[in-house]
């Protein structure tokens, strides 16, 4: 079992529903978030195009926070699913340095936290919050062993890329472009 | 022309514009660290070599400040911590990838050497010291006796814990200017030679002062050279790295780090040294201190730079 995602950038409007729809359902205190909107806009005008991104921690198969907890606060659960447990979290922040996509923030509480993939809702069967608010179906969950699923259609049929590859983090989040 | 925005949730100011989450704590324990490694080093090789009594200040004065420096600087490090309640867990669990975890260890096991060895000479120092328990007398007859015993760990755990410093930046692959294998032994190389300014001021003999004085201007050329180094291999990397590099060749470091690191950290010391060497009259102190103040700036430089540089946004 390997979760992933697939987003497409190309349905994506920027509406950050699916940042507020995190918030919501995990609790994020104000002023932070597991998840975000990017929009880059290259060219010109009257010649520019736009990419709009909902970003979210990639929950690498390679991931570097892992491998540099000191405690093993940060490890893996069924399906890659990159987590913090929270009181075995000392704090110290290398996991926040390893990450190239800025994907941890310190909580106020003091542990660390970011993107659970819904683990809670994952695990009844049901898709994260953010996709599962999304107005334009934007975005597809599920498991890439899996071959019915639709992640691994949306990567069959279209093209893709993933976030800073070079960083060798091998990402699991997938943008259809 | 390309340009990234955040539509949403990331601008807010809790996250960016950039997650600085190392302050000024880490910086000092870095530099503390290196300091220790130093001078622990130093009075493990000339002990080895058997010239400790050619060399009063180096084995015996200036290792009695590193167990200070050690705990001043886990206690930094404690300081930087979040979640500090749960500080205890750092050495519940042993994990080998993680540098912050394995550095942990290492200062766990150098500090009570350190302290031994300190102990071993306290005597020399106040000669009334009684240690209480006829055990603790035993043990420390034992120690004095096989000071070369204790010196091999100790030498071999400093240089472990110089290099340690710099690796616990380099294994950031996320931080182009930290991911670069040259960090650990420029660290071990600036600590050493912040442990020889420290053993230069604590000295009044003046044949180890000259020894220590021509080690530390070789510790300075070798540290020049990984300087060079480190842009060399930057300008030859990704993007990303070039961009890193950047930061201090134009960049906004650029000022304080060639004035304060490179120009009075470094190169200016060394000439003083030269000059004493050869027979002027230069207060020793100064170039001592400016290697220290070079060697901290430095940190601080690496650390805050470090934390900017990224492959993203
Ligand atoms: S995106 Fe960052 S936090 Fe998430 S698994 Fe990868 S390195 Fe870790
Ligand atoms: S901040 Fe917490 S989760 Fe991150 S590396 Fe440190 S102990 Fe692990």
């Amino acid at each position: 079992m390997r979760y992933a995602m697939a987003i497409d950038t190309r349905k994506c409007v920027g509406c950050s529903d699916c940042v507020i729809a995190c918030q919501t359902e995990n609790n994020v205190p104000l002023g932070f978030c597991r998840d975000w909107v990017v929009e880059v806009v290259d060219g010109t005008y009257p010649n520019v195009s736009i990419e709009l991104r909902s970003e979210r921690c990639n929950h690498c198969d390679n991931s570097p926070c892992v491998r540099c907890c000191p405690t093993g606060a940060s490890h893996f659960e069924e399906g890659g699913i990159v987590l913090v447990e929270h009181n075995k979290c000392i704090g110290c922040g290398a996991c926040i340095q390893a990450c190239p996509y800025d994907a941890r923030y310190s909580h106020p509480e003091g542990y660390v936290d970011k993107c659970t993939f819904c683990i809670h809702r994952v695990r009844e069967g049901k898709d994260p919050a953010c996709v599962s608010v999304c107005p334009t179906s934007c975005m597809y969950f599920g498991d890439l062993d899996d071959p019915n699923s639709k992640v691994v259609n949306m990567l069959k049929n279209r093209k893709f890329k993933s976030l800073a590859p070079e960083a060798g983090t091998k990402p699991q989040i997938f943008y259809l472009v | 022309m390309r340009e990234e925005l955040f539509a949403s949730g990331r601008n807010i100011p809790n996250i960016d514009p950039y997650l600085n989450i190392w302050h000024w704590q880490i910086p000092i324990y870095l530099f503390l660290g290196g300091l220790a490694a130093g001078i622990l080093f130093f009075a493990g090789v000339f002990t080895i070599m058997g010239k400790a009594h050619k060399m009063p200040a180096t084995v015996k004065k200036a290792p009695m400040i590193v167990p200070f420096a050690l705990i001043f600087g886990l206690f930094m490090l404690f300081l930087d911590l979040k979640h500090k309640l749960y500080f205890w867990q750092l050495y519940t669990t042993i994990r080998l990838e993680s540098p912050m975890g394995w550095g942990a260890w290492v200062l766990m096991i150098i500090t009570p050497i350190s302290l031994l060895w300190c102990a071993s000479y306290i005597k020399e120092f106040y000669p009334n010291w009684d240690w209480k328990f006829k055990f603790l007398n035993t043990f420390e007859a034992w120690v004095i006796k096989n000071r070369v015993i204790v010196a091999w760990p100790m030498t071999i755990y400093a240089v472990i814990l110089g290099i340690y410093t710099g690796i616990l930046l380099s294994a950031f692959n996320a931080r182009p200017l930290w991911n670069t294998s040259i960090l650990g032994p420029l660290f071990l190389v600036s600590g050493m030679s912040t442990g020889a300014a420290i053993i230069i001021m604590l000295s009044d003999d003046h044949k180890e002062r000259k020894i220590m004085g021509r080690i530390d201007i070789l510790l300075i050329v070798i540290e020049l050279f990984f300087i060079v180094h480190l842009f060399m291999g930057f300008l030859a990397g990704s993007e990303a790295q070039i961009d890193a590099a950047n930061l201090f060749l134009g960049g906004k470091f650029t000022a304080p780090f060639f004035t304060f690191v490179v120009l009075l950290g470094l190169i200016f010391p060394a000439v003083l040294e030269i000059f004493e060497l050869k027979g002027f009259k230069v207060p020793i102190y100064v170039p001592a201190i400016l290697v220290l103040i070079g060697g901290l700036i430095f940190r601080f430089l690496m650390v805050e730079a470090g934390q900017i540089t990224r492959y993203l946004y």
